[in-house]
């Protein structure tokens, strides 16, 4: 039995505004097992992010605070430690790779004591061997001359060099855990693929459940087991790869996965939703997608639907009150 | 009549940086004898990864750049040698669309007289006609007359990608350059951008040089694509012949890197090792060879010339036929 690693319960994370509070992200649970990818996805915006920093608890400097929600790693809850004791579990425990690999490197600094930091803050030993062991992850991640790497600067590396880095320096520790956010979003594909196919290799030796944070459908497709949806710092959808894109619920996943064009389908148009993503801070009062939804009821301008399960004793969740709808025709069928 | 619209022949054009006060300057080599045509009313894309010169080449015809050597056709003349005064007239026929939606609007001047503006510049019509102009183009790309009123920072990046479309169109511009024109957008929004361009092409006959790295963005749009790797292109072919039978081993690699949003399908992928090479000092024979997985003591020597493979299909590689060996 897949054992649970990660379990994110009604999080909530609001930032202080001049014109009052806004919501960024509302009621989030979803949960992530050892050595499974899950996928969060959505679109700019809407609160996938915020998630991950307020996983990490790193929305100190920031006037975004937790308000809610409970986030248990390994079966403890890591809300309530004081920082000093987060600071063990980040990094130790989980880690993070950044969207920008070039801004996110300090560029004072050598690659190999950017490394060598954070190994010698987590574990007791001397330089020597933090040294040998900074040299030893970025040869794992496929770093063709970690010696001479050690050595630069990140602005002598390209974006999939350092993007590499980042990853050696997030598995400097041997994290359980790995919040990767937008990981290649910045990177050529060919420079993706090598760095995507190298995370799930990672994945695979350490057993390691990882939370890929990314707006590109594909990616998710290659990569994770579990998809959750968001919108409007809300979950929408939770299902398995497969059934997501064969099978999508909610009418804002299945815009989604029908409005990404796909290589060798030769279509002439797409089918995209209209409008935009609401401004947060003056939401719709219902559903927040109802607005650009095609299947828009009365109920769902007047009343926000709840994330229900669709089917007992299966992990698939949906947000949408036209499920309710289905269900009562099949009663009455 | 059937003469193309835009002739690329030969085009090179390098950039010099300073390296220290007594080292020599380096050059690099930014777009490297690149020929293509574009016919009037298609769509040519170029694809390539970051830094392979498919902006630079979008810049040289519309000359804001000037090449170094080869020659710039546009609508049967030569263009890369006329004066930026000689070229004023011809300006109203190429018009560009950038990548980043929130840098290229000056944020300073209401939406109805940034679209006016090419107006303002190459026609003699009264402020009012102007404005009436405007109006009518807000509502063509999706936006309505209220609209102009504002400033760009009201506007989503979906909106603002369309008021820089509203601005292109409004001289009646013959060829429109769209370099990465919906890269910086979300996927729902991305997809009525790319469906409006398609929209506008038919009802203006509209040619567009379409330049991006998304491959599958690129084959939604496309009649014909030009795949560009460190400032050439190494293929060139339709549409349907690229995908359904890419014969450069980089193009190969290219697709197949794509990921399918389809966790169905599970394809053969080709990793590339390494990065790509700098085109300071670019690798001698076919540029390709440093990652080629089928790379021979030719190609590290011998620079392919561009062969023809089938009907407009053309390919810069000593072995196009390879892998079917």
């Amino acid at each position: 039995m897949a054992e649970k690693l990660l379990e994110i319960k009604n999080l909530t994370t609001e930032f202080k505004q001049d014109k009052g509070t806004v919501t960024a992200v509302h009621n989030v649970s979803f949960d992530i097992n050892k050595g499974e990818i899950l996928g969060l996805v959505g679109e700019s915006g809407c609160g996938k992010s915020v998630t991950s920093l307020s996983i990490m608890r790193l929305l100190i400097d920031t006037p975004g605070k937790i308000t809610g929600g409970e986030v248990i790693l390994d079966g403890k809850n890591i809300n309530d430690v004081p920082e000093r004791e987060m600071r063990q579990i980040r990094g130790k425990k989980m880690a993070m790779i950044f969207q920008e690999p070039m801004t996110s490197l300090n560029p004072c600094m050598r690659i190999d004591k950017q490394i060598m930091e954070a190994i010698l803050l987590h574990n007791n030993i001397t330089k020597k061997e933090a040294y040998e062991r900074a040299f030893q992850v970025l040869k794992s991640v496929g770093i063709p001359d970690p010696k001479n790497t050690l050595q630069s600067f990140p602005h002598q590396l390209s974006g999939g060099m350092s993007q590499r880095v980042m990853i050696a320096m997030a598995m400097s520790c041997e994290p359980e855990l790995l919040i990767a956010d937008e990981p290649t979003t910045a990177l050529d594909v060919t420079i993706q693929a090598q760095i995507l196919e190298l995370m799930v290799k990672i994945k695979n030796e350490n057993n390691m459940g990882i939370l890929m944070i990314t707006h590109d459908l594909g990616v998710v497709a290659r990569m994770c087991s579990r998809v959750v949806v968001m919108y409007a710092g809300r979950v929408m959808e939770e299902a398995s790869v497969e059934e997501l894109f064969a099978n999508p619920l909610h009418p804002y996943t299945k815009g989604l996965v029908a409005s990404v064009p796909k290589l060798g389908s030769n279509v002439s148009s797409l089918p995209s939703i209209p409008g935009s993503v609401p401004d947060l801070s003056v939401m719709p009062k219902g559903c927040k997608f109802a607005p650009r939804c095609g299947y828009a009821m009365d109920i769902c301008h007047e009343e926000e639907p709840e994330l229900k399960l669709v089917k007992e004793g299966e992990r698939r969740k949906c947000r949408c009150h036209l499920l309710n709808l289905n269900k009562e025709e099949e009663g009455n069928l | 009549m059937n003469a193309p619209l835009v002739s690329v022949k030969n085009a090179v054009k390098t950039f010099q940086i300073k390296k220290g006060m007594l080292t020599s300057n380096q050059l690099v080599h930014a777009v490297n004898h690149v020929s293509f045509d574009i016919m009037r009313g298609e769509t040519f894309s170029l694809v390539g990864e970051s830094g392979c010169g498919k902006s630079t080449t979008g810049r040289l015809i519309d000359h804001l750049l000037i090449p170094d050597s080869g020659e710039i056709w546009f609508d049967n003349k030569e263009i890369s040698k006329l004066s930026e005064k000689e070229m004023r007239p011809l300006r109203s026929d190429i018009q560009m669309i950038f990548q980043d939606p929130y840098g290229s609007l000056n944020p300073r001047i209401k939406v109805q007289d940034l679209i006016g503006e090419p107006l303002l510049v190459h026609t003699k019509m009264s402020s009012g006609e102007r404005l009436k102009k405007v109006h009518e183009l807000l509502e063509i790309v999706g936006l309505n007359a209220m609209h102009g009123e504002r400033y760009p920072h009201e506007f989503s990046g979906g909106q603002r990608q369309r008021i820089g479309i509203a601005r292109a169109l409004t001289v009646n511009p013959k060829l429109i350059i769209a370099d990465e024109p919906v890269s910086a957008l979300d996927v729902s929004i991305q997809a009525q951008v790319l469906n409006l361009l398609q929209k506008l092409q038919k009802e203006f006959h509209l040619t567009y040089l379409f330049i991006s790295h998304d491959l599958s963005v690129v084959e939604m749009i496309s009649d014909r694509i030009g795949v560009m790797y460190l400032g050439t292109i190494v293929e060139t072919a339709p549409k349907e012949e690229l995908y359904r039978n890419p014969r450069h081993p980089y193009t190969k690699a290219l697709i197949s890197a794509v990921p399918i949003p389809d966790p169905t399908k599970i394809k053969k992928r080709i990793t590339l090792e390494g990065d790509l090479p700098s085109p300071v000092n670019p690798p001698s024979g076919c540029l390709f060879h440093t990652r080629c997985a089928y790379c021979t003591d030719k190609c590290k020597s011998e620079t392919p010339t561009e062969m023809m493979i089938g009907e407009g299909h053309t390919v810069k590689c000593h072995y196009p036929r390879i892998t079917e060996e």
